[in-house]
């Protein structure tokens, strides 16, 4: 093909034609006044719309590597010292007692389920924040503000709309002492 | 003489169509991922947050070569 040949032919493959397909002379004047290329508009709005597009995707990867890097903070942080919360023989055994644990933490309910045996989870329901009282004859944690249950041993939901568990305090008994010494989170 | 471009424009319409729908797929994808992601560390369940992140990232990439592609696109005209 000829060099006229391959202009006029890039002449029709990258112009717009118009909808009746005369010529530009024989279309109206507004037409000829505002020849749109809709075609290479079209063209444009998609690739602007493509770049939009990936810079939705950095904000997605910036925000994956926020909560990486807040995930591997929170396992880096120091465990908190522990801490002495309560004497053997100040609670009876079905009793209770709330404490901080670590410092200036949301309240956590140390129950005496026997014995020799103690319990402590936050006091703060997984469900809506409601604080969460011993049932001890139903070996239970009950919420009375949506009826929320969780069993007494391993803090998890049983019945009601609470879906995790509560998050767990590891105990360490010593002589005639209690002593928190971890927070597990509820899963 | 002036050099042919390497697409016609109804060629590049269609290449830059089907570019929208890969970005558009993998974009979702992350949405996915992110909201997965966040419901298990608010659950307390921290270890899914690394390899979500590096997958997002491998998505991100992808994109930017798409995109890279689509600039070199745009100088053939």
């Amino acid at each position: 093909m000829n060099e006229r040949g391959t202009q006029s032919q890039r002449l029709t493959e990258n112009q717009s034609i118009p909808p009746d397909a005369r010529p530009l002379a024989l279309q109206p004047r507004w037409r000829r006044d505002f020849p749109i290329d809709w075609e290479q508009d079209e063209y444009v709005s998609r690739r602007e719309l493509v770049k939009f597009m990936v810079l939705t995707s950095a904000a997605f990867a910036v925000g994956q590597a926020w909560l990486a890097a807040k995930s591997l903070l929170v396992r880096r942080a120091a465990t908190p010292r522990p801490l002495p919360i309560a004497t053997v023989n100040e609670l009876p055994v079905g009793g209770a007692k709330t404490f901080f644990y670590p410092e200036g933490s949301t309240p956590r309910l140390l129950i005496r389920t026997g014995p020799s045996a103690f319990v402590a989870y936050d006091q703060q329901c997984t469900h809506l924040l409601c604080p969460v009282v011993p049932a001890i004859e139903k070996n239970c944690l009950h919420c009375p503000c949506h009826n929320g249950w969780f069993d007494l041993q391993t803090g998890r939901p049983v019945a009601g709309p609470p879906q995790r568990a509560l998050a767990k305090i590891l105990l360490d008994v010593e002589r005639d002492t209690v002593y928190a010494t971890g927070v597990t989170e509820g899963t | 003489m002036n050099q042919r471009p390497r697409f016609i424009r109804a060629q590049r319409m269609t290449i830059v169509n089907a570019m929208l729908a890969l970005v558009v797929l993998i974009v979702i994808l992350q949405l996915w991922l992110l909201t997965a992601t966040m419901n298990a560390y608010l659950g307390g369940d921290r270890a899914v947050a690394l390899p979500s992140a590096i997958a997002s990232f491998v998505c991100f990439g992808l994109n930017l070569g798409l995109l890279r592609y689509l600039f070199r696109l745009d100088e053939s005209i």
